[in-house]
């Protein structure tokens, strides 16, 4: 199959057309918005649901609808509109409802700007809706990577009943690369036992809610979710690592920050310095245990983001002070060069040991004298 | 042949579930549900059917429908009900929505999902209260009503005006039958039941949006027996939300004449 070269946004795009979506609903949204542009041709045109809601309230509220068929249903928007989509994710959550979210992260917080980011680290991994619930989140490095995982969006999301997100960024989103796309599946024109509109072929009628009125109920349903997480922790765990078999010390990022961490890595490794990477694919579930067997031999850790510190706190608290963690970020649609990193590598080697360190306190101060605020 | 038992004159709705009612001694949600229930049974739409329950007193719709159901956001029930159109075009679908979820807290979702002409049919059900809540002010509270958030009666200098619902849908290219009726009385609600009949048909024969907006009794929060309720909204609420026809196109006119 040849491959053609195809910016990330309509990758995704296209590609869920081919693994069978069947309704779209979205909000334009810089740097998204060429995802709901393929969408709003391509989708009339084979006959499927289509439609530019009045904001990403309504785009969430209406794949909450189009989910309770059982059929493909996804929507796609970055930062802000993420936001105010996170009711209804939490609803569709509640529900026990399959849905795909493509967020296309951009610079915050606040209207931020249209820059790469990825500050919804948080936002998607650790809730960002109210209650008890997880989302699957996927991570892609490339623009390929985002086609492939845009299938397994789908079929997680329809094996768990979960909400799965595609975390890319503002460089994913809008960068071409050369990509192979999935050929085009059938439309599953079966819909699971607990969907609505059935009940004129099968007697029985469906109710979906995110009610429980009576606390035990509610716990017991939430016991339920929090069961089928663990299964998900327990099977879904994707990551890829990069000389990891002799590492002494290890890089983890995710998406663009961990592509361009391999650069730093592969111009380490070539001065025969012995450093990994290691990437995350599911930001959520996270790789915690491959993460944990490297913090019993590793002598350091570097994470690398494009924001904050986000991951920073999961790493943290798996390596629990077996090593010492350093970190570099760039924040506000900032994104950092492959030479940041390796001074940040070359710190993790050769500066503060010290398990007990504060990594974002130093990368802090590090980060004022670079932008000049002054300590 | 349909087998009609002459002796029955009155019966509970085969679209009913046999759910004992949690609405307060002379609400009206009974009413308005009861009448869904005999013109979807009616028109024979009964499994074909899909309602969206909306966050309110009638949170529970779905306990008395014997259809499919989905529960909605506060709010967002056109947004959901258009999802779940869209996927399936062949179903009916409506949203029963309240005048807190409607035209507060939804406002966004009704006006689009009015000016896109969805072809769903929305009942509202306006009380001039939030009812789940404790009788709070609405949008739809009369100026000098009293409420528990507004207690010295609405100041509209300050809490602003009332909203009349169907006359601002009305307004959208995209709705087509847009009326008000009351459950006052007898004959009211026999033309709310007309109405509902008609909103369902605009949208099985694909002519766009529906809207059929309910003046309702909440006896409860409005500290009234169910009778005096009654009285009070044929008093002051009429007036204010005249009861009436605010749009019907033409095609709807000519299905009209045909029935």
């Amino acid at each position: 199959m040849a491959l053609e070269l195809i910016k990330g946004n309509v990758a995704v795009a296209e590609t869920a057309l081919r693994v069978g979506l069947v309704s779209y609903f979205g909000y334009p949204i810089t740097p998204q918005t060429e995802l709901l542009e393929h969408l709003a041709a391509r989708m009339p045109e084979l006959g499927r649901a289509f439609v530019q809601a009045e904001s990403e309230l309504g785009a969430i509220n209406m794949v909450y609808g189009s989910a309770c068929t059982g059929m493909r249903t996804m929507t796609s928007s970055s930062s802000p509109g993420v936001s105010l989509m996170q009711e209804g994710i939490s609803y569709i959550a509640g529900t026990e409802l399959p849905a795909v979210i493509v967020n296309v992260v951009r610079g915050g917080p606040g209207l931020g700007n249209i820059a790469p980011s990825q500050a919804d680290y948080t936002q998607m991994v650790h809730g960002g809706g109210h209650g008890e619930y997880h989302l699957i989140v996927l991570a892609p490095a490339s623009v390929q990577e985002a086609v492939d995982l845009t299938g397994l969006a789908f079929d997680l999301a329809e094996k768990y009943r979960m909400v799965s997100c595609i975390l890319m960024d503002g460089y994913l989103g809008q960068m071409m690369e050369p990509v192979e796309l999935p050929d085009f599946a059938p439309i599953r024109t079966e819909a699971p036992e607990w969907a609505v509109g059935a009940k004129h072929e099968t007697g029985k009628r469906a109710v979906l809610t995110s009610i429980n009125i009576a606390p035990p109920a509610q716990e017991i349903f939430n016991v339920k979710m929090m069961t089928r997480w663990q299964e998900v922790e327990a099977n879904e765990v994707r990551y890829k690592g990069y000389y990891l078999d002799d590492a002494e010390y290890v890089v983890v990022g995710y998406g663009t920050a961990g592509r361009i961490a391999l650069t730093s890595v592969r111009a380490a490794r070539e001065k025969g310095i012995k450093v990994g990477l290691l990437r995350p694919i599911t930001v959520s579930p996270f790789p915690s245990k491959v993460l944990d067997d490297l913090a019993d031999r590793a002598k350091g850790f570097l994470v690398v983001e494009m924001n904050n510190g986000q991951m920073l706190d999961d790493v943290n608290a798996i390596v629990a002070k077996r090593a010492p963690i350093h970190f570099y970020g760039r924040m506000g649609g900032m994104v950092p060069y492959p030479d940041e990193i390796s001074v940040a590598i070359d710190d993790m080697i050769h500066g503060d040991q010290d398990v007990n360190r504060d990594p974002r306190a130093s990368w802090l101060a590090q980060m004022r004298e670079l932008v000049g605020t002054g300590a | 042949m349909l087998d009609i038992d002459l002796n029955v004159i009155a019966q509970r709705p085969i679209g009913f579930t046999d759910t004992v009612t949690h609405y307060c001694p002379g609400c009206t949600h009974g009413v308005a549900h009861r009448l869904i229930a005999e013109v979807l049974e009616e028109m024979g739409e009964l499994d074909n059917t899909i309602g969206v329950a909306p966050v309110g007193c009638s949170v529970f719709a779905y306990n008395y429908f014997d259809f499919d159901f989905v529960e909605a956001a506060h709010g967002r029930a056109p947004a959901m009900a258009t999802g779940i159109k869209r996927t399936l075009p062949n179903k009916i679908l409506f949203t029963y929505q309240g005048d807190g979820d409607l035209a507060s807290m939804g406002m966004g979702e009704i006006i689009a999902a009015a000016a896109r002409g969805e072809h769903i049919t929305v009942v509202f059900i306006n009380n001039t209260n939030y009812g789940m809540t404790g009788g709070q002010m609405a949008p739809t509270t009369l100026p000098g009503q009293k409420t528990s958030s507004s207690p010295l009666g609405r100041d509209v200098e300050t809490q602003g005006y009332p909203i009349r619902t169907a006359e601002l849908i009305s307004s959208l290219d995209g709705a087509t039958y847009v009326v008000r009726r009351s459950l006052q009385d007898a004959r009211n609600i026999r033309m709310a039941k007309k109405a509902l009949r008609t909103a369902f048909e605009v949208q099985r024969q694909g002519l766009g949006f529906s809207f059929v907006e309910l003046l309702s009794t909440c006896p409860t929060n409005w500290g009234m027996t169910p009778v005096k309720a009654r009285d009070w909204l044929k008093e002051f609420m009429v007036p204010a939300y005249p009861i009436g026809d605010f749009k019907i196109s033409s095609a709807i006119e000519e299905l009209s004449k045909g029935g």
